[in-house]
C-alpha cells in the first residue's frame, strides 16, 4: 500500500479514537443525569435516608460529604503546602531527599482500601476513636498529601528566580521571601490544585468505608459538640454520599435502592463537574489578571 | 546587638524552616508507618495463625471455614482484570496523546484536555454505578451469563486508567524535540511515518511510565471493580466469567472477620500482598526513569 493512503487511514483513525473518547464521555455523563433525573429535588437533597421505606433523601450524607471535605482540606492542604515549599526550597539534592521522593511516590501509589485499613488499624483501633469524621478525614489526607505536595513545589519552582533573588538582595531572608513573594505568585496554581484536589476528597470512598462508617446517628444541632448526635462533632461516625452509592449497591434494602443511588450519583457528578468549571475559570482569570497588568505596564511605559 | 539579630533572624527564619521540614518529616514517617503497620499485621497470619505463605500464592483453595486461605484466585483476577484495562487502555490513550500533539492540538487543547480531566473525577463509585446498570445489563445480553465479568472489570477500569496513560504519554510526546520530526519530515516520511518510527520511539521511557502508573492504578482500584466483577471465588474460565480481585475481597470480607482471627489475618496478608505489589510498581517505573537518564 502506498505510504500516503497509510498515512491517511491512520490520520482517520486517530480521529475516529478522539471522537470516540468525547462521545463516550457526553454519554456517561448524559445516562448518569438522566438516571438520576429530578436530583434537584429539596426534600431528597435534604431528607433522612431510610434503611427499610422507599422515598429516602440523602441530606445527611451531603453534609458529611462536605463537613469532611472541609476537615481534611484544613488538615492536608497547610501540610502539603509546608512539604511543597520544602521540597522547592529547602532540600538538597541527594540520597536524604532521594528518599522522600521515593516516600511520596509511594504514597501515591498507595492502593486507596490499604490507606483505608491502615486508617482502621490506627485511627479507629489503635486510638480507640471507633469511626469517626476524623479518621476518614486522615485517611484521605493521606491519599492526597502526595499530589498536593507535588503541585505547590512545582508551582513554587515556576515562579521567576530574579524575583526570589531581588527579595533576598535586599535583606530579606529565604522564609520572609518565600512567604511575601514566592507564595503569592505561586497562590494560583496552588488553588488550582486544592480545587481539584477537593473534586477528589468528595468521591473518595474506599478510604472512608473502615475509618468513616456505614452509619450517621440521627443528627440534632440542638446537641452539645461533644455529643456523637451533634453535626459538627468530628468524633461521630459518618457516611459520606460516595460511600452511600456503594453501600446502597451492595446491601441495600429499600426498594428504591437503585434510584437514590443514581442521583446520588447524579448529585456527586454535577458537585465535581462545578469543582472542575471553578479550578478552570480560577486559572483562566488569574492568567488574565496578570497579563492584564503586563498590559498596562507597556502603556505606562510607552506614555513615559 | 548581635545577639537581638540573631534572634530576628532565628524568628524569621528557622521557625518557618523548621514547620515546613516538618511537613516533609510527617510525609516519610507516615509513609514508613503505613508500610509498618500494614507488614506487621499482614505477617501475623504466618507467624502467629500458622499459615503458610507458599499455600496462600499458589493454591486457589480460598475457603476460611475449613482452614484453607489460598488466595491465588484473587491473585490472578487483580493482574488479569488490570493486564486487560492496560491492554484496552493503552492503544487508545497513546492515540489521544498523538492526536493532541501532532494532529490537532487545537482540538486536543479546547476539548479533549478537559474531557480527560473530567473523566479522572468521576468518583470510582459512579464507575461502579455506571457499570451496574448499564455496562452489565448489555454484557448479559449480548454474551449470555450473568453480565457481572472480568469482562465487565476491564472495561470499567480501562476508562478509569485513560487519562492517567494519556495525559503521562502526551507530556513524554510534547518533550520531543520538534526538529526531530522536522529531520524526518525533511527525508520525505509521511505524518504516520515519522510518528511511528521517530516520535514513539523518542517518546518510549515516558509512554512506558504512563503505562506502568495506569497499571499500578488498576491494580489498587477497589470499589468499581468490586462492583461489576461479580467476586465469585473461581478462576475465570473466560472473559464473560465472574472472578474475585484483591481489593474486591478486602473490601467485602474485613468487617465480617473478627480481629485476631486466622481469617482476618489472612486478609491482612493480602493488603499485604496488595502493598507489596504496588511498591514493585514504584520500583519498575523508578527503574525505567533511570534507564532513559544514562543514556
Amino acid at each position: 500500500m502506498n505510504s500516503r493512503t497509510v498515512n491517511k487511514i491512520w490520520t482517520g483513525i486517530f480521529y475516529i479514537v478522539a471522537i470516540f473518547i468525547v462521545l463516550l464521555l457526553g454519554f456517561l455523563v448524559f445516562e448518569i443525569l438522566k438516571r438520576g433525573w429530578g436530583f434537584w429535588d429539596l426534600s431528597f437533597l435534604t431528607g433522612k435516608s431510610s434503611n427499610v421505606e422507599a422515598g429516602g433523601g440523602i441530606g445527611y450524607q451531603l453534609w458529611n460529604s462536605f463537613y469532611m471535605l472541609i476537615i481534611t482540606l484544613i488538615i492536608s492542604v497547610p501540610l502539603g503546602l509546608g512539604a511543597g515549599i520544602y521540597l522547592a526550597e529547602y532540600a538538597k539534592p541527594g540520597k536524604l531527599l532521594n528518599f522522600i521522593r521515593l516516600c511520596i511516590d509511594t504514597m501515591a501509589s498507595l492502593p486507596s482500601i490499604v490507606v483505608g485499613l491502615f486508617g482502621l488499624l490506627v485511627f479507629v483501633t489503635a486510638t480507640g476513636w471507633g469511626y469517626t469524621i476524623i479518621g476518614g478525614a486522615l485517611a484521605i489526607t493521606i491519599l492526597n498529601l502526595p499530589s498536593l505536595a507535588r503541585v505547590s513545589e512545582s508551582a513554587i519552582l515556576d515562579v521567576p528566580g530574579s524575583v526570589k533573588e531581588a527579595s533576598l538582595g535586599l535583606g530579606a531572608t529565604r522564609w520572609q521571601t518565600i512567604v511575601k513573594i514566592t507564595l503569592p505568585s505561586a497562590m494560583p496554581q496552588i488553588i488550582t490544585g486544592v480545587i481539584l484536589a477537593a473534586g477528589r476528597i468528595f468521591g473518595e470512598a474506599a478510604a472512608l468505608i473502615y475509618t468513616a462508617g456505614l452509619m450517621t446517628p440521627i443528627l440534632n444541632p440542638a446537641a452539645d459538640l461533644s455529643n456523637p448526635v451533634n453535626p459538627f462533632n468530628i468524633f461521630r461516625p459518618a457516611e459520606t454520599l460516595a460511600v452511600h452509592i456503594w453501600k446502597l449497591n451492595s446491601e441495600g434494602i429499600v426498594p428504591d435502592a437503585q434510584a437514590i443511588a443514581t442521583k446520588s450519583a447524579a448529585v456527586l457528578i454535577i458537585m465535581v463537574l462545578i469543582f472542575n468549571l471553578l479550578a478552570r475559570l480560577f486559572s483562566t482569570l488569574l492568567q488574565k489578571h496578570f497579563e492584564g497588568s503586563k498590559g498596562k505596564k507597556k502603556k505606562t511605559q510607552a506614555a513615559a | 546587638m548581635k545577639g537581638h539579630k540573631s534572634i530576628n533572624y532565628w524568628k524569621s527564619e528557622y521557625i518557618g524552616r523548621t514547620l515546613v521540614t516538618l511537613c516533609g518529616i510527617v510525609i516519610v514517617l507516615t509513609t514508613l508507618a503505613i508500610i509498618a503497620f500494614i507488614a506487621g499485621k499482614g505477617i501475623q497470619s504466618f507467624t502467629v495463625s500458622g499459615i503458610s505463605l507458599w499455600e496462600m500464592i499458589t493454591s486457589t483453595n480460598w475457603s476460611p471455614n475449613d482452614g484453607h486461605y489460598g488466595a491465588l484466585i484473587f491473585i490472578a483476577g487483580s493482574t488479569l482484570v488490570s493486564i486487560g484495562a492496560v491492554l484496552v487502555s493503552a492503544p487508545i490513550a497513546i492515540a489521544l496523546a498523538i492526536f493532541m500533539n501532532y494532529i490537532s492540538p487545537k482540538f486536543g487543547e479546547k476539548v479533549l484536555r478537559p474531557v480527560l480531566e473530567l473523566l479522572v473525577g468521576i468518583p470510582s463509585v459512579v464507575y461502579g454505578l455506571l457499570g451496574v446498570s448499564i455496562l452489565v445489563p448489555f454484557l448479559r445480553d449480548s454474551f449470555g451469563g450473568v453480565g457481572f465479568s472480568l469482562m465487565a472489570g476491564i472495561i470499567v477500569l480501562s476508562i478509569m486508567i485513560l487519562p492517567t496513560i494519556a495525559t503521562l504519554a502526551s507530556d513524554a510526546l510534547r518533550g520531543v524535540p520538534p526538529q526531530l520530526l522536522e529531520a524526518s519530515y525533511g527525508l520525505g516520511s509521511t505524518r504516520w511515518q515519522a510518528i511511528s518510527r521517530v516520535v514513539i520511539p523518542a517518546a518510549k521511557k515516558g509512554v512506558m511510565t504512563g503505562i506502568v502508573l495506569g497499571l499500578a492504578r488498576a491494580f489498587g482500584e477497589a470499589l468499581a471493580v468490586q462492583m461489576v466483577i461479580g467476586n465469585t471465588i473461581k478462576l475465570p474460565e473466560a472473559l464473560t466469567s465472574p472472578t474475585a480481585t484483591l481489593t474486591g475481597v478486602l473490601t467485602m470480607d474485613m468487617s465480617n472477620t473478627l480481629n485476631g482471627t486466622a481469617w482476618n489475618n489472612a486478609l491482612w496478608s493480602l493488603a499485604l500482598i496488595l502493598l507489596v505489589i504496588s511498591f514493585l510498581f514504584i520500583l519498575i517505573i523508578r527503574f525505567i526513569g533511570n534507564r532513559g537518564g544514562e543514556k
